[in-house]
């Protein structure tokens, strides 16, 4: 039973895609499969929480051929709260993806696309081999890059084709250092390396590695310098295609840094920790300023992505149990109120007009559920109490305050209240000044509004749940922190004890 | 599209050898190189023959389902071969499971075919999707 909740939440996105694409001709049928997919999925990941955290680490062998040798998947905490929070994700999104222009988005093989993209990411979460996180990371690529360019238009397609080159370059970096690591260690499953590479004699050359693994992974996760491919192609994506890679694609970055970097890296912390710390400051700093700086909301919402990504890597750039317990907490809240974020731009889009801070204005009368569903994200993400936005940023900053890390904690403070500058902004413009301009006409059918409205709702359910009953979430963080640190544990677990000697270090 | 009379001609022997080639491909690669990927591509490459000689609805007419279909049922019978695994609950996903019933000769049947018969369709699915399109972007 373990077994088949491991891959469930890899299967279910497979066959959705399979199923979905045998039905190219037959849009209805195909969303309908989508939507059943989408929760069979939030079910099962639900399932396999549960069952981690009642009985551990769920680890298995795939063809059953034995860790170093063949593939392990191997779900902890982490990746047992990555995972339902995809399956939220999903769910939330297939139902968003039902409402406006839904026909003319399955036509184009928006089902398929967007299943094998939750199917990548799932997977990514869930591997325990440095070269499966590789494949996952290629299927993500593909699938959102049909994703992206969706409409076929001569926005989404130069959006994408620097997408796709920027990470194709990523991608490389990522190639260049498995093969290094592979050379340095002769092993690529992580549990094995994480118990060979602190007697590997070569640390130079292994450092080396870590560090393109380290742009590698900054590159899927938006991190300065890396970051320009996000700005340049969000904002021509269609939105429940935007809310989607918010909430997920470079949280895939953020979670294979911090798998990595706690389990293979951890004896290099030295090394790598002050880069890190460096990196999120630059990566806090950089984001907010570009949001600042712009007047379109899907621009806005992009930059704070990155903003908010330096604040997940504060965690491991600190490595206490506190600071990496704060990254998770983070990376949860955040996911969940990025998305929520870009399907309400979606529909203040569809209710106003524009995406224009400019052109907008008078929505909080005109659709004051909008502007409720719009407070509760924006707010969360500045950090306001008692919304979750605080609470992880608390837990973050005071892990810095603890660490004695001042600068860091200094500057996750001064960007919270640059965070809360660009939601006002947003706030004032589109929803609290006059609309420069009569607004359309409430132009939702009753199927689409309750497509577009549910989700939103359901998000924002999330986001006050983990504010007003922060405690088993707090608790969970921890726990998922002691799990990462606890190196031996994993490498017990993958290996069995004692661990197969197997993969020789190189001399 | 104006092809010459001998290439209309011939085209019918030019999907089916290229068909035949790949079944073999497809078993060979049991045990020597061969196998599902290789077959793929050679029987789509039949495919795009014809397609190129006859036109594209003549070819989609021949593959009797949408490009798109034949990649859905490749994609779910990788996935099917792998479930077998769990007549032992507590095996990997996609431990192979083999049966060698005795006709005159071992026949040795295993999951493994069954994965590259789905890499097989999922590549005809994909090749002749790419192709065909390509092609009607040149008659457009």
């Amino acid at each position: 039973m373990r077994q088949a909740l491991l891959v469930a939440p890899i299967l279910i996105p497979l066959a959705a895609c399979a199923i979905t694409a045998m039905l190219w001709q037959r849009p209805a049928a195909q969303r309908r499969v989508g939507l059943a997919a989408a929760v069979a999925m939030l079910l099962a990941t639900l399932a396999l929480l549960a069952e981690v955290i009642g009985g551990g680490m769920v680890v298995g062998q795939m063809g059953n051929w034995p860790a170093p040798f063949g593939i392990s998947l191997v779900v902890d905490h982490l990746s047992a709260a990555m995972l339902v929070i995809t399956g939220v994700m999903g769910l939330a999104v297939a139902i968003y993806a039902m409402g406006e222009g839904a026909e003319e988005r399955d036509r184009a093989g928006f089902q398929p696309l967007f299943h094998a993209l939750l199917m990548g990411v799932a997977g990514a979460f869930s591997t325990g081999d440095l070269f499966n996180l590789y494949v996952w990371f290629e299927v993500m690529l593909i699938a959102s890059f049909g994703l992206l360019v969706l409409d076929r238009t001569r926005e989404q397609l130069d959006g994408g084709i620097r997408y796709v080159m920027l990470n194709l370059v990523g991608t490389t970096f990522f190639l260049l250092a498995v093969g290094l690591v592979y050379g340095l260690t002769g092993t690529l499953n992580l549990a094995d390396l994480a118990r060979v590479a602190p007697t590997v004699e070569n640390q130079g050359a292994l450092a080396a590695a870590g560090m393109l693994l380290l742009i590698a992974f900054g590159a899927k996760a938006a991190v300065f310098p890396l970051f320009n491919w996000l700005p340049a192609s969000y904002h021509t994506a269609s939105m429940p295609v935007a809310a989607i890679f918010a909430a997920l694609l470079t949280k895939v970055g953020v979670y294979a840094i911090i798998r990595v970097f706690t389990l293979v890296y951890a004896h290099d912390h030295a090394l790598f920790g002050p880069v890190l710390g460096i990196v999120a400051m630059a990566t806090m700093v950089v984001g907010v300023l570009g949001a600042a700086a712009h007047y379109d909301i899907r621009r806005i919402l992009s930059f704070h992505i990155i903003s908010q990504i330096g604040y997940m890597l504060v965690g491991v750039a600190l490595m206490t149990p506190l600071a990496i317990a704060g990254s998770v907490l983070y990376v949860i809240h955040h996911i969940v109120v990025k998305a929520n974020l870009f399907l309400v731009a979606g529909a203040v889009r569809r209710r106003g007009g524009s995406f224009a801070l400019r052109r907008l204005g008078g929505l909080w009368l005109a659709a004051p559920l909008l502007g409720i569903g719009f407070l509760i994200p924006a707010m969360s993400l500045a950090g306001i109490p008692p919304l979750s936005g605080f609470w992880g940023k608390l837990v973050v900053i005071r892990a810095g305050l603890e660490a004695e890390a001042y600068v860091l904690a200094g500057v996750a403070l001064a960007v919270g209240l640059l965070t809360l500058y660009s939601m006002v902004k947003i706030w004032n413009e589109a929803f609290w000044k006059a609309a420069p301009e009569a607004l359309p006409a409430a132009p939702w059918t009753r199927a689409e509004r309750f497509a577009t409205f549910a989700p939103i709702v359901l998000l924002c359910g999330v986001t006050l749940t983990i504010g007003f009953w922060t405690e088993p979430f707090a608790a969970f963080s921890l726990d998922a922190a002691e799990v990462l640190l606890d190196r031996e544990g994993y490498i017990a677990a993958v290996l069995g004890t004692p661990p197969a000697q197997l993969a020789e270090v190189a001399r | 599209m104006d092809a010459s009379l001998i290439l209309r001609v011939s085209a019918p022997l030019l999907l089916w050898v290229p068909m035949a080639v790949s079944a073999y491909l497809l078993v060979r690669g049991h045990n020597e190189p061969g196998g599902g990927f290789v077959g793929g591509l050679v029987a789509s490459a039949g495919l795009v023959f014809y397609a190129i000689s006859r036109g594209q609805g003549a070819a989609l007419r021949a593959m009797r389902l949408p490009p798109a279909s034949w990649c859905g049922i490749g994609l779910l019978l990788g996935l099917g071969s792998g479930l077998l695994a769990w007549i032992d609950p507590s095996a990997g996903y996609l431990t192979h499971r083999w049966w060698f019933p005795d006709i005159g000769f071992k026949l040795p049947i295993g999951t493994a075919l069954v994965f590259d018969i789905g890499v097989y369709l999922t590549v005809i699915g994909t090749i002749t999707a790419m192709v065909f399109a390509l092609l009607g972007e040149e008659a457009a």
